[in-house]
């Protein structure tokens, strides 16, 4: 995680202030880069936007003591606290590595998740690191306590604990079969008083490095495939989501916002929504409009009747996709990254090449898509809060409401409560600034529920990306460089920036977040020159606007992969290849070439070169694959398509999907988040892109934002690679990256047509397809 | 505000709410139920399905008004965790949900087309369920589910 933060200092110390010309009026910022590695620092630390990282006590539950992580009843049973949130089945998986390593029963093992009053800031839930951090953070807590715990076993029972034994947490002593004691005659009710070894900070804490947790092969839950114990609830209609939540004299509010850049509004006229009983009140709080009723429809309808006179705001929004691809070209960088893989010469390269190609691939800003539309409560009395949230980030959201109220941290209490699938949204907590703003107003818990044009408009969306690969083929039909730039805009909302209703009510970041990565830029791949690189070009505007960014599953990564692997293919066809054939000819980690070969030979690939021989049918028929690395796990698909030459339609019939995530926690948790990651990646390369022109954000429902349905989804194969030696890596988001450049190379296959631009929908497939007729049928294919 | 009667999972309740109040919201908020849930509020997505008098409808559009002395099943009439429904026993098996917020829609859709056709082709199910939104991906273990159901209601027939 790379940040790029501006302040006062550092624009006159490094100068070179910056323009972002979409503005009317302009945002001057500048930029530099800060050195240390962000996991041995607070996220606050990272973000001026924060305040200073200075925490006063109550602020953070001491991860040196053990009664931070874990507490067990008189029956034993064990509560484990994190402050990881669960939002695909982690609640479970947490409590496999925890029950295996307290040689506890797995239904003996509670999780309590993310609220900033009881759990330890383990980070945001983002980047996969839910498994990977957390788990092992978790798994060295529990072993210092199974430590402790066998400590006081053998006092109790007068044997040393080489002696003992556990199992379902009670311990006995070998060949003793009356000596025992359960855990919850041990320390039941009774706090552990122990302090254990921590450092660093939240993602980067290391707990108790110095126990020793158990052998892979010793684990018996760890592996398995335990029932996720959130699922049964929620099929009944049992479980608390966050809209359920209900407070004593809870109202309902709901927000007014404009499909554009906000500005102040010239009137309110409260006298527009008198008529309808049960308002309680019209707020305004700077350019911030909502209303608060004491029925959740007559919040509704008096969002809806609002008179609310917009200035006209300041900041232009682009007119189309064209003019923000034209700005990611022309526009200077605040940020450019390279890889410590580029190597060689790459221009002396191209200069000796017998051969170069070039491409340039576009990607349209996407959103989440939340099924249920953000929303929280929020009950702010005096300078005190407690918020119930979906937040990925419940301490992000604990420290910007305290600045937003200017009270201490420990005075706001943040309690996560799930909500539907995120993919990064709720980096960026919304609707629990708003609900602070309305409660403060109302004196009373609010619940705030966007509606879903309020998600569509308002969703801090995956950016655009412009991809530009070139390369050099030598004499003997080596790829002898590899050259791409890859431009797109910060992940901004994601980085603990002030949220909408904070910029309303007059709270200026001075940070731009995240930079764009590198990953998936094709570092896998030994070429003998390569120079890989991402810009980052500005996008902070005066005014809010809802083409905001944050976060988007894999951040970057589709868009990245999908040149790439595309990239990839028209090389393999240029040279006359078969695209696995020259995949490995460049491969080099064994891990890749293994996931690669594993999903091929799933699928029952052929080898062959692509395109596939020219057919006269209506439905054309191709097969495609590509293949990524990203944080320890590796997604490589095969994906089949059906081309339907006279509509234009795509249809993905079949995805093969091999995946090495190394030691597999709960395998058909793995397989639930690649089916959810495949169906996802496919609607993302066919359907979905945010529309938009001047006026605003037009795409506003599920009807002009379409995503895949039932009748769409392909058939699913899967290969899971157990590596139980290796650590635990993520799978929630890698899976969905190499599924549209696999669909993109498919498409190739079966038309010869290369399409460079995401999403395939009919319109751009019959252009393309007209497009080939009207210049015959080139060897490689047509460029779109 | 008016009084409405209604029949909501075979129990008689009487709600004081504005006659155009959508049905979902006097579930969730008069009632006190969960399983509807509100998704878009424009019958796009399906999270609110209840059934009324044997058919699927979108409660988020519709008024409480148009549908007193009809019967209101929603998911919580089904089953519940200690004695699911053959429907949701069968989406339990099959591990079938994300996040899970979807499956409102799945089941009571699944339901409404299982009772008139108990034994369901793929195409059949999807079909369906295309009106229904996921956004997580749970299509396939949907589509296995619903198949589970109809199997293991075609064994204990």
């Amino acid at each position: 995680m790379d940040n790029v933060s501006l302040t006062r200092r550092r624009l006159l110390k490094g100068g070179g202030a910056l323009v972002v010309s979409f503005g009317m009026g302009t945002v001057t910022r500048s930029l530099a880069q800060d050195g240390g590695t962000p996991e041995e620092r607070p996220f606050a630390a990272e973000n001026p936007d924060l305040g200073s990282f200075i925490p006063e006590p109550g602020d953070y539950l001491d991860p040196r003591e053990l009664d931070s992580w874990l507490a067990v009843t008189g029956d034993g049973s064990v509560t484990m606290f994190t402050g990881k949130v669960d939002i695909t089945g982690t609640r479970t998986a947490l409590a496999q590595i925890v029950a295996d390593e307290l040689d506890v029963a797995f239904d003996q093992v509670t999780m309590v998740m993310g609220e900033t009053t009881r759990t330890v800031d383990q980070g945001r839930t983002v980047g996969s690191s839910t498994i990977p951090r957390a788990g092992q953070q978790l798994r060295q807590a529990a072993a210092a306590a199974h430590q402790e715990l066998l400590k006081l076993a053998s006092e109790h029972l007068g044997a040393p604990a080489e002696r003992l034994s556990v199992n379902e947490g009670v311990v006995d002593v070998a060949g003793d079969a009356g000596r025992r004691v359960s855990y919850g005659e041990l320390i039941g009710g009774r706090r552990f008083d122990v302090r254990i070894t921590a450092t660093g900070y939240q993602r980067g804490l290391q707990v108790a490095p110095e126990v020793q947790p158990k052998h892979y092969r010793d684990y018996r839950i760890v592996g398995t495939s335990v029932p996720r114990v959130d699922i049964p609830a929620k099929l009944t209609g049992e479980f608390e989501y966050a809209c359920d939540v209900r407070v004593p004299g809870m109202l309902y509010g709901r927000v007014v916002r404009p499909h554009t850049a906000i500005a102040e509004p010239a009137s309110v006229d409260e006298r527009s929504v008198e008529h309808i009983p049960g308002v309680v009140r019209v707020v305004r709080d700077g350019s911030f409009v909502g209303v608060v009723a004491e029925t959740e429809w007559a919040a509704i309808k008096a969002a809806r009747e609002l008179r609310v006179d917009w200035s006209t705001p300041r900041t232009r929004m682009p007119a189309d996709r064209d003019e923000v691809d034209r700005y990611l070209a022309d526009t200077p960088p605040v940020r450019e990254r390279t890889r410590r893989e580029n190597r060689g010469d790459v221009e002396a390269a191209f200069a000796d090449a017998s051969t170069t190609l070039e491409a340039v691939y576009h990607w349209p800003f996407q959103n989440h898509g939340m099924m249920l539309p953000s929303c929280a409560v929020a009950d702010v009395q005096g300078d005190r809060a407690t918020i119930w949230t979906p937040a990925q980030g419940p301490f992000t959201t604990r420290d910007r409401v305290a600045i937003m109220m200017n009270v201490p941290r420990k005075n706001v209490d943040v309690r996560y409560v799930e909500a539907s699938g995120t993919y990064g949204r709720l980096t960026a907590d919304d609707a629990a600034e708003d609900a602070v703003l309305l409660s403060r107003a109302v004196g009373r818990p609010v619940r705030v529920q966007w509606m879903r044009e309020d998600e569509q408009v308002w969703d801090p969306k995956g950016g655009q990306h412009l991809t530009r690969v070139r390369a050099a083929i030598d004499s003997g039909g080596e790829v002898s460089a590899w050259d791409y730039e890859n431009t797109s805009m910060p992940w901004t909302e994601s980085q603990g920036m002030p949220q909408l209703a904070e910029r309303q009510i007059g709270i200026e970041p001075t940070y731009y977040g995240n930079a764009n990565g590198t990953g998936g830029a094709g570092a896998i791949y030994d070429f003998a020159n390569v120079n890989i690189r991402s810009k980052t070009v500005p996008w902070i505007f005066e005014e809010v606007m809802p083409l905001r960014t944050a976060a988007l599953r894999s951040p970057g990564e589709p868009p990245r992969v999908f040149a790439t692997e595309s990239f990839i293919d028209e090389l393999a066809a240029e040279l006359r290849v078969d695209p696995v054939r020259f995949r490995l000819r460049y491969l080099q980690d064994p891990r890749v070439r293994d996931a690669l070969r594993a999903a091929a030979d799933r699928a029952g690939w052929v080898e062959r070169t692509s395109p596939r021989a020219a057919a006269d049918d209506r439905i054309l028929r191709g097969r495609g694959i590509a293949v990524n690395q990203r944080g320890g796990s590796v997604p490589a698909a095969v994906v089949e398509v059906e081309v339907n030459t006279e509509t234009g339609k795509v249809t993905v019939s079949r995805v093969t999907m091999a995946y090495d995530c190394g030691l597999i926690i709960n395998p058909d948790g793995v397989r639930n988040q690649l089916e959810g990651n495949i169906i996802q990646g496919v609607s993302r390369a066919l359907l979905e892109e945010v529309q938009f022109d001047a006026s605003g954000v037009t795409s506003v429902d599920w009807i002009s934002y379409p995503v895949l349905r039932f009748t769409e989804i392909p058939e699913v194969e899967m290969v899971l690679i157990n590596r139980p030696e290796m650590p635990a890596f993520g799978a929630a988001e890698t899976p969905i990256v190499v599924v549209p450049a696999a669909i993109a190379n498919a498409v190739f296959d079966a038309t010869g047509v290369r399409y460079r631009s995401v999403p395939l929908t009919p319109e751009r497939i019959l252009a393309g397809l007209r497009a080939e007729r009207q210049f015959a049928t080139p060897a490689v294919g047509i460029v779109i | 505000m008016a009084r409405f009667s209604l029949t909501v999972n075979g129990a008689a309740r009487v709600v004081d709410v504005e006659p155009d109040t959508p049905l979902l919201y006097v579930l969730r908020n008069d009632l006190d139920l969960k399983g509807p849930r509100f998704g878009c509020g424009l019958a796009q997505c399906g999270a609110c399905s209840v059934i009324v008098d044997g058919n699927a409808i979108r409660s988020c559009i519709t008024p409480v008004s148009t549908v007193e002395n009809q019967e209101v099943t929603t998911l919580e009439g089904l089953g519940s965790v200690a004695e699911p429904h053959p429907l949701q026993a069968a989406f339990i098996e099959e591990q079938a949900a994300q996040c899970g917020y979807c499956m409102n829609g799945m089941i009571i859709n699944a339901k409404v087309l299982l009772d008139s056709n108990p034994d369901p082709g793929d195409n059949d199910i999807k079909q369906a369920l295309d009106p229904i939104l996921c956004r997580c991906g749970s299509h396939l273990r949907v589509v296995r589910a619903i198949k589970r159901a109809a199997a293991n209601n075609a064994a204990t027939a």
